[in-house]
């Protein structure tokens, strides 16, 4: 079959999990459908607990769905175990295994499909140059350090040549710098090998850097499904908006829609345009959100006025926490410059505009 | 200077622990210098001689006695250690279900149950298959060794198996592996220190078991042990030392080997 772009590589189609029985039971997974493109770098984002390990546990084959379909290429694996699974993983504690060195940890797949000798020497060479580690090839896997380990256990899941990858946090354990080095690393190896990566994390600025595509999810379900633009800017719910940055929450009323956006009048009494989340029609209150990047101090009128209650530095910019007359609290971000202060002080009284397309209403 | 609690420093400290060490060693080391006694008694220094070693390596009974005892702790160790090693994955690579904690029970029963008590059903048993059969050959000291050696060899076993990252054998399996494929190339090999742990502390707990022994052999299945206990009711003279201290070296070289390999593993 030819390989079409955009054409799904994993579909899952109204998958439950459930664990335990009886009156202890537990939904980790509550009726998930998404769909999975070919070559896409695809992020399961979510805080623990939300189901995402589970999701790819259950494509991984280390555990069997309650009810529903996983469909690789159009083929149902559910009911496959893990080593009848084109789809590979790298696990969060790495599982590399002790008793062997790097060069058999990263041919033992190719092993155990019953590759020739020569075909699996191959191409631990070419994973060993991939992920830069020819030089210690033959050291045991305690006497490499933990981001070493990272690298030896990419390249022993992408050395059978998966349909997927599946990434369970893989980064966690790495210091910050290494982290940063890492994320690069993996879009690199993604582009590089042109394999679909499903990778899950709880970290959100992760997630925005590295994805394609992101699943936020929460208690078992899917929330939203979208670029890391539309996760960010056009958040559908308010736990999407809440846990992806941060985020300034206004209640308003809905006054009607113009040109596809909601006429938003807010406490402040000033009116505002905001996009709506896509599908939902805004009833008379709703709930507004705005970044605090996307908004401006004044020391004028503005659409919002308050008095600063707090002011914090750090170091790119600064952040104004302002308490607003309506005695919600509003949080603006300012770029920093060299040469002036914010502005601003404590218990100044201040405007606050917001721009003309920096309003989104949520769904709920 | 923040003072922790350290025991260390606890006056008498170090004359308990001496006192310890002199009631432990001070028998064995007494009975080590009496094997190389030149004299007839085992409490009276006469001499500096190895004439008990020549002594007893020179007498059949305790080349034979000692020659079964190493057969018997040979078969014994080895079924009982598959046999452990088996019960061990099963016991371990499975959920909690109720009942698991009575099988742990069951398995270590010869740790629990007295040994007099199992002698004495093993000798009415075996006497009455004895009848039956007309077998009467160390089968049934083997068996009856393999039996008191399971929960030994599974105790290291058992160990090793839940100190194992479980995640190793989803990773093989991840990678292709079949359950059995996955069992030979990383679980096997990584167990195998505990394994080679229950094979040592079954061999020895066999070569010194008595009481079982003494009650289930025939006439003429002295092990080395209950081939010692018979001379004790005749005239102790230090061949018994000498025997004892080669069977002490014995235990001490199993010991020593088993640490070797097993730190060896670790570095690995």
């Amino acid at each position: 079959m030819p390989e079409q772009p955009g054409r799904s590589a994993i579909e899952v189609r109204g998958v439950r999990k459930v664990f335990g029985s009886g009156e202890s039971q537990v939904a980790a997974l509550d009726t998930v459908s998404v769909s999975i493109r070919e070559n896409e770098f695809f992020t399961l984002l979510g805080p623990s607990g939300c189901g995402k390990t589970t999701l790819l546990r259950l494509i991984a084959g280390f555990d069997f769905p309650s009810a529903g379909e996983i469909l690789l290429h159009g083929q149902d694996i559910a009911p496959l175990p893990p080593f009848k699974r084109p789809v590979n993983t790298v696990f969060q504690n790495y599982a590399l295994f002790p008793h062997m060195t790097v060069a058999e940890n990263i041919g033992f797949g190719l092993e155990m499909l019953g590759k020739p000798k020569a075909e699996v020497k191959a191409r631990v060479a070419d994973m060993l140059k991939l992920v830069k580690m020819e030089a210690l090839s033959n050291r045991r896997t305690s006497q490499i350090s933990g981001g070493q380990q990272q690298r030896v256990a990419l390249a022993r899941a992408l050395a059978p040549q998966p349909k997927v990858l599946l990434l369970d946090e893989p980064l966690s354990a790495l210091d910050f710098k290494l982290r940063k080095e890492m994320q690069i690393e993996l879009k690199r190896l993604q582009h590089q090998t042109g394999i679909t990566f499903i990778f899950v994390t709880h970290d959100q600025e992760e997630a925005l850097t590295m994805s394609d595509r992101i699943a936020v999810m929460s208690s078992g379900k899917i929330l939203q499904v979208g670029t890391p633009w539309d996760i960010y800017d056009k958040p559908a719910e308010r736990f999407v908006a809440d846990f992806i940055g941060e985020t300034n929450f206004l209640t308003a009323a809905i006054s009607g829609m113009a040109n596809g956006k909601a006429r938003a009048t807010l406490k402040s009494g000033a009116t505002i345009d905001a996009t709506v989340a896509e599908g939902f029609q805004p009833k008379d209150n709703a709930t507004v959100v705005v970044r605090p990047e996307h908004a401006k101090l004044t020391s004028g009128k503005g659409d919002l006025s308050g008095t600063v209650e707090n002011i914090v530095y750090f170091g790119t910019d600064t952040h104004i926490h302002v308490r607003l007359d309506s005695s919600e609290t509003f949080t603006v971000r300012q770029q920093n410059t060299r040469s002036a202060g914010c502005g601003f002080e404590r218990g100044d009284k201040v405007g606050i505009s917001i721009g003309n397309d920096a309003a989104q209403v949520l769904r709920d | 200077m923040a003072s922790r609690f350290d025991i260390r420093r606890q006056t008498g400290f170090t004359t308990i622990a001496m006192i310890c060490f002199f009631a432990l060693y001070l028998p064995i080391v007494t009975l080590v210098v009496y094997a190389f006694n030149s004299g007839n008694s085992i409490a009276i220094w006469e001499g500096v001689s190895l004439r008990w070693f020549y002594q007893a390596w020179n007498n059949n009974q305790v080349v034979d006695a000692a020659i079964r005892s190493l057969q018997i702790a040979l078969v014994a160790a080895t079924i009982a250690t598959i046999v452990a090693t088996m019960a061990a994955l099963a016991t371990t690579r499975t959920k909690p279900y109720p009942g698991l904690g009575f099988k742990y029970a069951f398995i270590n029963q010869p740790l629990m149950v007295p040994e007099i008590v199992t002698a004495v059903a093993l000798l009415i048993f075996f006497s009455r298959i004895k009848i039956w059969t007309g077998y009467s050959g160390l089968g049934y000291l083997m068996a009856a060794h393999t039996a008191f050696c399971i929960p030994f060899a599974y105790l290291p076993i058992r160990a090793r198996l839940e100190s194992m990252d479980l995640s190793l054998e989803t990773a093989a399996a991840d990678l292709y592996a079949t359950p059995w494929k996955a069992f030979r190339r990383v679980t096997f090999p990584l167990l195998w220190p505990g394994i080679l742990a229950g094979l040592m502390l079954a061999f020895v707990i066999s070569l010194d078991d008595v009481v079982i022994t003494e009650f289930v052999k025939s006439g003429g299945q002295d092990t080395l042990p209950t081939y010692m206990l018979g001379q004790f009711r005749r005239f102790i003279t230090p061949e018994i030392n000498a025997i004892s201290t080669v069977f002490l070296l014995i235990s001490i070289l199993i010991v020593t080997v088993f640490f070797f390999i097993s730190r060896k593993k670790d570095q690995e």
